[in-house]
């Protein structure tokens, strides 16, 4: 468990196939203030490389990714 | 001396500016198309501004399911490729209309998203979706038959403005 980060949303998108998870958690980056924090739950393995790939692209910042079973879990600042 | 000021400027304007992608959408096969709208998403996902332009066979992924056709031809084209985004088949295995049941039936198992929902998708996230002036006449397809969602109808020098425009360009 990762609690040294504060959350401020949590999206479940385990079972969701590309590019559905970068597609929800790049709409969603919106709604958590500059600074905050997302934690997103895949199960797409795919998601290991395109989330750094998504955080290039966007500025944000892939703060720690833990792998549980089949579970890749990420913690994503809002930098802008 | 470093960086000079304008040098300095036109950096912070690039960091600014969003990047940008176009797509120009020829193919009305459902893979390449579905290709094209997860590219789309993805991009526009990112941040970046997406434009899809789409011309010829490509025109059915905006088509709603109605007749079209004025001419002898015009209406030919209109039962021999008529249907909407539904009616895409693969560009291989296709076995009249079997390949695309069994493409749809195994995207489903796999959860992955369909063509209509990804088409959404793309219009929720902002992606210009633009049509063909020229083959929408040779199709003889009207602005009604195409979604309500379509952004525009243009030419070739619109794609050309913002295909000079971005960051890349793909050719589907």
């Amino acid at each position: 468990m990762a609690d040294e980060f504060k959350v401020d949303l949590s999206l479940d998108l385990r079972g969701l196939a590309c590019p559905l998870p970068v597609v929800r958690v790049g709409k969603s980056i919106k709604d958590v203030p500059v600074g905050g924090i997302v934690e997103a739950i895949a199960t797409d393995p795919g998601a290991l490389a395109d989330f750094p790939a998504w955080a290039k692209t966007t500025g944000h910042e892939i703060l720690k990714t833990e792998r549980n079973g089949a579970d890749i879990k990420f913690y994503i600042r809002r930098v802008k | 001396m470093s960086a000079t000021a304008g040098e300095t400027q036109s950096r912070q304007a690039q960091a600014e500016k969003p990047k940008k992608a176009s797509l120009v959408v020829l193919s009305g096969d459902m893979d390449r198309v579905m290709a094209a709208f997860i590219i789309a998403t993805s991009a526009a996902a990112a941040g970046m501004e997406v434009t899809m332009f789409f011309t010829f066979w490509g025109l059915k992924a905006l088509k709603k399911n109605v007749r079209t056709g004025k001419t002898f031809f015009g209406r030919m084209l209109g039962l021999m490729y008529g249907g909407d985004i539904n009616k895409l088949n693969p560009s291989r295995f296709s076995f009249f209309g079997l390949g695309r049941w069994m493409f749809k039936k195994m995207m489903k198992n796999h959860r992955v998203a369909t063509l209509p929902e990804l088409r959404q998708m793309a219009v929720d996230l902002g992606v210009k979706l633009l049509a063909c002036q020229m083959s929408m006449d040779v199709m003889e397809f009207p602005r009604e038959s195409l979604i309500d969602e379509l952004t525009d109808v243009v030419g070739a020098a619109t794609f050309v403005s913002e295909a000079a425009e971005s960051d890349f360009t793909l050719f589907i």
